[in-house]
């Protein structure tokens, strides 16, 4: 097993250099930079500015410096919110992008995951075409849509009741502003759990060894919960890993939507204002948690289903 | 029911054999896939979508880009005027607006498609049916892409070469190609031991002629499924982008873009957001409909 993790962050290293170097000349390559503003510069400060942000100096030279200050956890300092380094900026944002992605897991994990043993159980069921309805709807209509209308329906819709939900304001993180936006977070990862965890408990269910358990005389909520879903719980595995990834590092529709200091939103001004050094510090950032989540759903693996051996 | 006995040629077996008609494989899938309801249906809906998107605006008293300058603001629908789902808060007509944002998000989600396919098809099946080194090389990039954020690179790559719309639908289509370069490979080594690929081989085909001739054909049923569940896949990546602001820029419009502008106007004309949300939806749905029925159609074993 430790082989076995050791063998996957090794692999895990070169991956993440390639993504940051892609990103690194890329960046480079663009033609226009990130101080060509509506009104021209004039020389001189151009190249004040370009000598203060490194970026004088020959490409090759730029890559070095910048992959050495990497290496200390350095991702410079930020291209348009001036007097920030890249490394405020997430630490301001990610906390919030986290807890509610972190809200929105948890929400998922408890509505997802139950409707899908249910819509299993009681297959072709009234109960298992109204999940299956509603995790299709979840799938198919993109938070784009499914935000502002919901926004329609909660802040300005039920105005003036007690059931308004305000939107687009973050307090700081209030209970009830988190509210919306972590909903609609939720709401894919809902649809997808209960689709995957219904797929994978009528698997679970029809194998041999869960008839066995049955014929020993066990309870069948005792079969369905120690022996099924166990094994159900595979497929689940695999698609929660990215998914906690995604939802730590913002989604950055939900952010902007519901103007969240969050990292999604971040990035998405970043890119809008070509804020490279931002941008880049996100997009490593998501980059090596979703390597990360990704190398823990293999582990998982190995503990979830014996069969599964890491050797 | 219909088997026709090849060993004894009785002059009578013959005569009955012209009159039953023959069935293809494909004839049998397009027989199941109108047997669907839903997946007729949603076929149905998408050539009306397709047709209003690409058609229509041509008949429609205002074009997406007029403005109505007797009528510079939000209005309600009516049809002395000739806007006949109202105009936007710039006095420019919502419906053809939305129609316009179709044919855009339409027409990358199928050119951004057909890059995924080109790119898919021929990565699956060199890699399937050359195998070895080929075959480990290729698929261990595959691999490496799937482990790194694309939407990040897509959205890097809008940024930093202007937003334009081939760009677009080619990045687009460059991160849309491993699943079905994954899904085609599968099938090609199932393929490639079969009797009549060593027939090909025996009557002296070529490995290209092999692979274009009697590979692709054969993939071709999977890789129909999976394109039409590539282009609403497609179509949202398309629409996020456009939604941030970092797809497709003014004065073209596309549904994301117009669903961004509705939200901001939501307050005071609802529609704005509504009509091309429920567009966009009602046009997903049906493509997922319809994918979930050609599968069902065309790999019967599956069901």
């Amino acid at each position: 097993m430790l082989s076995f993790i050791a063998r996957r962050v090794l692999i895990a290293i070169p991956t993440l250099w390639a993504i940051i170097t892609v990103c690194f000349f890329l960046m480079r390559l663009a033609p226009g930079g990130p101080f060509d503003g509506d009104a021209p510069v004039p020389p001189e400060i151009l190249a004040n500015l370009r000598a203060a942000y490194n970026l004088d100096k020959p490409v090759m030279v730029q890559y070095v410096d910048y992959m050495a200050n990497l290496a200390r956890g350095d991702f410079g300092p930020s291209f348009k919110y001036k007097d920030f380094t890249v490394n405020e900026l997430i630490a301001q944002g990610f906390p919030v992008s986290a807890q509610n992605g972190l809200s929105a897991l948890i929400l998922a994990i408890i509505i997802g995951i139950p409707c899908g043993i249910l819509a299993a159980l009681r297959q072709n069921s009234v109960a298992d075409y109204t999940v299956m309805g509603f995790s299709m709807t979840g799938i198919v209509v993109p938070g784009f849509v499914m935000a502002p209308v919901l926004i329609l329906i909660f802040s300005i819709g039920l105005k003036d009741t007690p059931f308004q939900l305000p939107a687009g304001t973050w307090e700081g993180g209030a209970f009830k502003h988190r509210i919306l936006p972590v909903f609609c977070l939720s709401l894919l990862y809902i649809a997808y759990l209960a689709r995957i965890t219904r797929a994978s408990m009528i698997e679970a269910l029809r194998q041999n060894y869960v008839r066995t358990a049955r014929a020993k005389g066990l309870p069948f909520h005792q079969v369905v919960v120690r022996h099924a879903l166990k094994t159900a719980m595979i497929p689940v595995v695999t698609f929660l890993g990215p998914g906690i990834a995604f939802l730590l590092t913002g989604s950055m529709v939900i952010e902007t939507i519901f103007q969240l200091p969050g990292i999604g939103r971040y990035f998405v001004q970043g890119a809008l204002n070509r804020d490279y050094t931002l941008v880049m510090g996100v997009t490593i950032l998501s980059a090596s948690l979703i390597i990360t989540m990704n190398i823990i759903v293999d582990v998982m693996y190995g503990i979830l289903d014996p069969r599964v051996r890491h050797d | 029911m219909t088997s026709i006995n090849l060993t004894s040629p009785q002059p009578e077996a013959l005569n009955a054999a012209e009159d039953v008609q023959g069935r293809s494989l494909w004839q049998d899938a397009l027989r199941r896939l109108l047997a669907n309801r839903a997946a007729l249906v949603s076929l149905i809906i998408l050539v009306v979508v397709g047709l209003a998107c690409f058609i229509a605006p041509s008949f429609l008293p205002w074009t997406y880009e007029q403005i109505d300058w007797d009528r510079m603001e939000a209005n309600p629908p009516s049809l002395e005027t000739g806007h006949y789902l109202g105009t936007d808060t710039l006095g420019r007509d919502l419906l053809a607006r939305v129609l316009f944002g179709g044919q855009i998000s339409l027409t990358v989600g199928i050119l951004a498609t057909f890059v995924a396919l080109l790119i898919g098809v021929s990565v699956g099946a060199v890699a399937g049916f050359l195998g070895g080194r080929v075959d480990q090389a290729l698929m261990r990039f595959v691999d490496f892409m799937y482990t790194v954020p694309l939407t990040f690179f897509v959205i890097i790559l809008m940024v930093l070469f202007g937003r334009n719309f081939i760009l677009m639908f080619l990045a687009i289509g460059c991160i849309e190609w491993l699943t079905m370069a994954r899904i085609v490979r599968g099938q090609t080594l199932t393929l490639k031991n079969k009797e009549f690929i060593e027939a090909a081989r025996a009557a002296g085909g070529s490995t290209f002629s092999i692979i274009a001739r009697h590979i692709i054909p054969n993939v071709l049923g999977v890789v129909i499924v999976y394109v039409t569940l590539t282009i609403p896949q497609v179509i949202l990546i398309e629409s996020f982008l456009s939604f941030l602001g970092l797809g497709i820029q003014e004065p073209m419009t596309s549904w994301g873009m117009l669903i961004s502008e509705g939200a901001a106007e939501m307050e005071t004309t609802p529609r704005a957001l509504l009509v091309p949300a429920g567009l966009m939806t009602l046009t997903l749905f049906c493509f997922n409909f319809l994918g979930d029925g050609l599968r069902d159609a065309l790999d019967p074993k599956d069901r």
